[in-house]
C-alpha cells in the first residue's frame, strides 16, 4: 500500500525537457519510479534517454508527446508531474485534469495565488487530486518517487510523513532512516495547496501499511489547528507532530509564500497548543520529535 | 507587499472605484501645495503608515486651509506609530459622510477560495467588529472561477443587509473593487470605510491593498510600489542578491537550505541559546536548493555585514544538493572574503555526499570553521560562540 502513489503508478513529466525535469527525471527513474513519458508539444515524437539508474550504464528512451492528453492515450500515465515554470503552471494543470489525470504533483515555486485558486476549484470539481504547489513531490520508498525528495535518505518503513516542508522532510526521514516509511508527502509552503495536511491523515489512517503519522508543519493559517480537530476526531493511529518558526517575526513572509503570521493569527504556539490538545505530542526540535516516532515504534 | 493607502487609493482610481481626491506629500510644503491643489477647502492630512490605528495615534487630522495642511503635516511627519515612522502624508479632500460601511475580499485559505465581507456599520476595526457584532459582518464564499459579478455582489449586499435604495449602486462598486482584486492579483482588498456621502454617493475614503509577490511577473508596475525608504538596508542588499533574508534582531547568523528547515534551525538556536545567556537568531536566511559558492559566498557576505553577529551557523541538509559543493561553496566564500570574514562560523551538514563535504571542509581547516555532527549541536556550538 503506501498513500497516493504506489508501484502502479505510471508517471508523465510536464516540463521533462527543461533542466529541472531532466535533472529530476533522472533521478526519478534512478530511485525506481515507472516514468512513461514527457510532454512538449515542440519536441512531440522524440524521445529522450535517460540512465536506468542501476550503475550499468545502460540507457532508457523515454518518449516526449505533443499533450497530456496524448501521453495518456499511449503510456496508460495516471499522474503528471508538473515542472513548468510558475507563468504556464496553470494552463500545464489544466491540461493534466482534462486529460483525466487522476493525480497531478506541482513542484513549480512561484505560481500567483491566483492561478492556484482557479486550477485548484477546476481540478476539484473533476475529482482529480493536486499535490503543491511549491512542494518536494512524495516518495513511497521501494515502490515509487515522484518529485525531488531524495530516494536515498530512507527506506520503506511503517511512518507516514506529512510537511509543509521539503528540507524539514528530508531531515526528519534522515533523523528516522533505520525506521522507515510507508510514503512521505510534501503538500507545499503556499497559502493554496492542493491536498491537506487532513487530506493526508485520512489517507495514513486508511492505509494499513501505515502505523504511526509524523505531521510537520509551520507557521501562516491555519491547517495545523484545523488537523489537530480532525485528529481528536477521526484518528486513531498514533500522531508525532512538529511546528517550526517560533522565532518568525509578526508580519514578516518566511521564504514559503504561506509562511507568515499575520496579527495574532498563524503562530507557530498556537498550533502546537492546538496539536497537543488533540493528543498529539509536539516535539521542540526535530530530533525530540524523531526520538517520540521512535519511542512509540521501538 | 503591503501597500500605503495612497497608492490604494491609485488603484482603485484606475479600476473605477469611487474615490475623492488624494495627493502624497512628503514635506509640509509639499502639502500645503495638495491641499491648494484640491481647492484650497477642507481636506483630511493622513499619515501613510502601513499599520492600523493611525487615528487614534494622532497620525489623522482634518485642516481647513493649505496653511493649516502644512501644519499638520509638519506635525504628522516623522511621528512613530507603532514602530513605524511616517515618511509621507497623503492630502485626502473631505467628504460629508451620511452613513460609513465595510467591505474585504480575502484569499481563504482553508476552503481554498476567497471570502468577501460586508457590514453596514463600518469605521471600527475589522476584527473588534468581527468579534463584538458578528451577526453585522456578512462573510460569502466566492468561487475563484466566477469571482464577484453582479449576481454575486448583489447576494454580498443583501447579506450584509444593505438598504435597497443603497444596495444598487454600492455592488456595482464591490463588482469593481473584484476588479481590482483580480486585475491585480491582490490577496487582500479591504475598504474601512466604504462610505455614503450626503449627496447619495458611494465612495472608498480608506483602502487596504496586498498584492501577491508571486505574480509580478505580470505586473511590471508594481516593482514601483515597493517601499525602499523603509526596508531595512540588508534586507534590501540581500534582496538584490536574490537571497530570501529576514533581519531578526539575535546574535547568531544563520544560513540554511529550504524555508522549513531555516525557520526550525532558528527555533533550535533560540532553544540552545537558553543555556547560553539567552543568545538569539539574527536572521532568517534561505540559499535554496543550489548552493553554489558564489551563492553562499552572498549569503556569508549578507550575515557578516550585520553589526550584530557574534557567531554564524550553516546548517545544511543535503537533499538535491550535494554536501561537498556546499563545503567547496563554504570554503571558497571563504577565500572572497577574505579579511571581511571575522566571525566563527559553524558547519553542520548531513545528506547527500556528506562524507566528502566533511572532508573538504576539515582539509581546508579554516581557522573560523568548526564542524559539528548534528542540527543540535552546532546550534548549540554558535549559541555558546555568540555568548563568548
Amino acid at each position: 500500500m503506501a498513500i497516493f502513489l504506489t508501484a502502479a503508478s505510471r508517471v508523465i513529466v510536464q516540463g521533462m525537457t527543461g533542466t529541472e525535469g531532466m535533472k529530476h527525471t533522472t533521478r526519478m527513474l534512478a530511485g525506481g519510479t515507472t516514468v512513461v513519458g514527457g510532454v512538449n508539444p515542440r519536441k512531440a515524437g522524440t524521445t529522450v534517454e535517460f540512465p536506468v539508474g542501476d550503475g550499468t550504464g545502460d540507457t532508457i528512451a523515454i518518449p516526449v508527446y505533443g499533450s497530456v492528453a496524448d501521453a495518456v492515450a499511449t503510456s496508460g500515465a495516471n499522474v503528471s508531474v508538473v515542472f513548468v515554470p510558475p507563468a504556464f503552471t496553470k494552463a500545464a494543470v489544466i491540461e493534466a485534469v482534462d486529460a483525466g489525470v487522476p493525480l497531478v504533483v506541482i513542484i513549480t515555486e512561484g505560481v500567483p495565488v491566483k492561478d492556484t485558486a482557479e486550477f485548484f476549484t477546476y481540478a476539484q470539481a473533476r475529482g482529480v487530486r493536486l499535490i503543491g504547489p511549491n512542494c518536494p513531490g512524495l516518495i513511497s520508498p521501494g515502490k515509487s518517487n515522484v518529485g525531488i525528495i531524495p530516494a536515498d535518505i530512507a527506506g520503506a518503513g511503517k511512518i507516514g510523513l506529512v510537511s509543509k516542508s521539503g528540507t524539514l522532510t528530508y531531515q526528519m526521514m534522515y533523523e528516522l532512516r533505520d525506521l522507515g516509511f510507508s510514503t512521505a508527502i510534501g503538500i507545499g509552503g503556499d497559502p493554496i495547496i492542493g491536498t491537506t495536511h487532513i487530506d493526508a491523515l485520512e489517507a495514513f489512517e486508511a492505509d494499513p501499511d501505515t502505523e504511526v503519522i509524523v505531521l510537520i508543519g509551520e507557521i501562516g493559517g491555519d491547517a495545523e489547528e484545523r488537523a489537530a480537530a480532525y485528529i481528536a476526531e477521526h484518528v486513531t493511529k498514533p500522531v508525532v507532530g512538529y511546528v517550526a518558526g517560533f522565532t518568525a517575526p509578526e508580519g514578516k513572509t518566511m521564504g514559503h509564500a504561506g509562511a507568515i503570521v499575520s496579527g495574532s493569527s498563524g503562530t507557530a504556539q498556537a498550533k502546537k497548543e492546538a496539536l497537543e490538545a488533540a493528543g498529539v505530542k509536539v516535539g521542540n526540535t526535530p530530533s525530540e520529535t524523531a526520538d517520540l516516532i521512535r519511542a512509540i515504534l521501538t | 507587499m503591503d501597500l500605503f493607502e495612497y497608492q490604494a487609493r491609485d488603484i482603485f482610481e484606475k479600476h473605477g472605484v469611487p474615490v475623492l481626491g488624494g495627493i502624497v506629500a512628503s514635506t509640509p510644503e509639499e502639502a500645503r501645495a495638495g491641499a491648494q491643489a484640491l481647492g484650497g477647502g477642507t481636506v483630511v492630512v493622513k499619515a501613510q503608515v502601513k499599520v492600523g490605528g493611525r487615528g487614534k495615534a494622532g497620525g489623522v487630522k482634518l485642516a481647513h486651509t493649505p496653511d493649516e495642511a502644512a501644519e499638520k503635516a509638519s506635525e504628522i511627519l516623522g511621528m512613530d506609530i507603532k514602530g513605524h515612522t511616517v515618511h509621507q502624508v497623503m492630502i485626502a479632500a473631505g467628504a460629508k459622510i451620511a452613513q460609513e460601511y465595510y467591505f474585504s475580499v480575502v484569499l481563504d485559505r482553508s476552503e481554498r477560495r476567497y471570502l468577501a465581507m460586508a457590514s453596514v456599520e463600518g469605521g471600527m476595526e475589522i476584527e473588534q467588529l468581527a468579534v463584538e457584532r458578528p451577526d453585522a459582518l456578512a462573510r460569502v464564499a466566492v468561487d475563484p472561477l466566477v469571482g464577484i459579478d453582479a449576481a454575486k455582489a448583489a447576494e454580498i449586499a443583501a447579506a450584509a443587509g444593505f438598504a435597497p435604495d443603497v444596495a444598487g449602486p454600492i455592488a456595482q462598486v464591490f463588482v469593481k473593487l473584484w476588479d481590482v482584486y483580480k486585475g491585480e492579483d491582490a490577496t487582500l482588498v479591504e475598504v474601512n470605510p466604504l462610505v455614503r456621502t450626503e449627496d447619495g454617493s458611494i465612495v472608498a475614503l480608506d483602502g487596504k491593498i496586498t498584492l501577491d509577490g508571486n505574480a509580478d511577473f505580470r505586473h511590471r508596475d508594481h516593482a514601483d510600489l515597493e517601499d525602499a525608504a523603509s526596508a531595512d538596508p540588508l534586507e534590501a542588499r540581500a534582496k538584490a542578491k536574490g537571497l530570501n533574508y529576514v533581519k531578526l534582531d539575535g546574535t547568531v547568523g544563520v544560513i540554511g537550505n529550504g524555508a522549513g528547515l531555516v525557520m526550525s534551525t532558528l527555533d533550535v538556536v533560540a532553544l540552545a541559546g537558553q543555556l547560553h545567556g539567552g543568545v538569539k537568531p539574527a536572521n532568517f536566511l534561505d540559499i535554496g536548493g543550489g548552493a553554489s559558492a558564489e551563492v553562499m559566498a552572498n549569503g556569508l557576505d549578507i550575515i557578516l555585514s550585520d553589526p550584530q553577529v557574534k557567531s554564524v551557523f550553516v546548517n545544511v541538509f543535503g537533499g538535491i544538493t550535494a554536501c561537498d559543493e556546499v563545503a567547496n561553496g563554504i570554503v571558497a566564500a571563504l577565500e572572497i572574503l577574505g579579511d571581511h570574514a571575522t566571525k566563527p562560523l559553524v558547519v553542520r551538514l548531513d545528506g547527500n555526499n556528506v562524507v566528502e563535504g566533511r572532508a573538504i571542509l576539515a582539509a581546508a581547516a579554516h581557522p573560523l570553521v568548526t564542524l559539528a555532527d548534528t542540527m543540535d549541536g552546532g546550534a548549540a556550538k554558535a549559541a555558546q560562540l555568540a555568548n563568548a
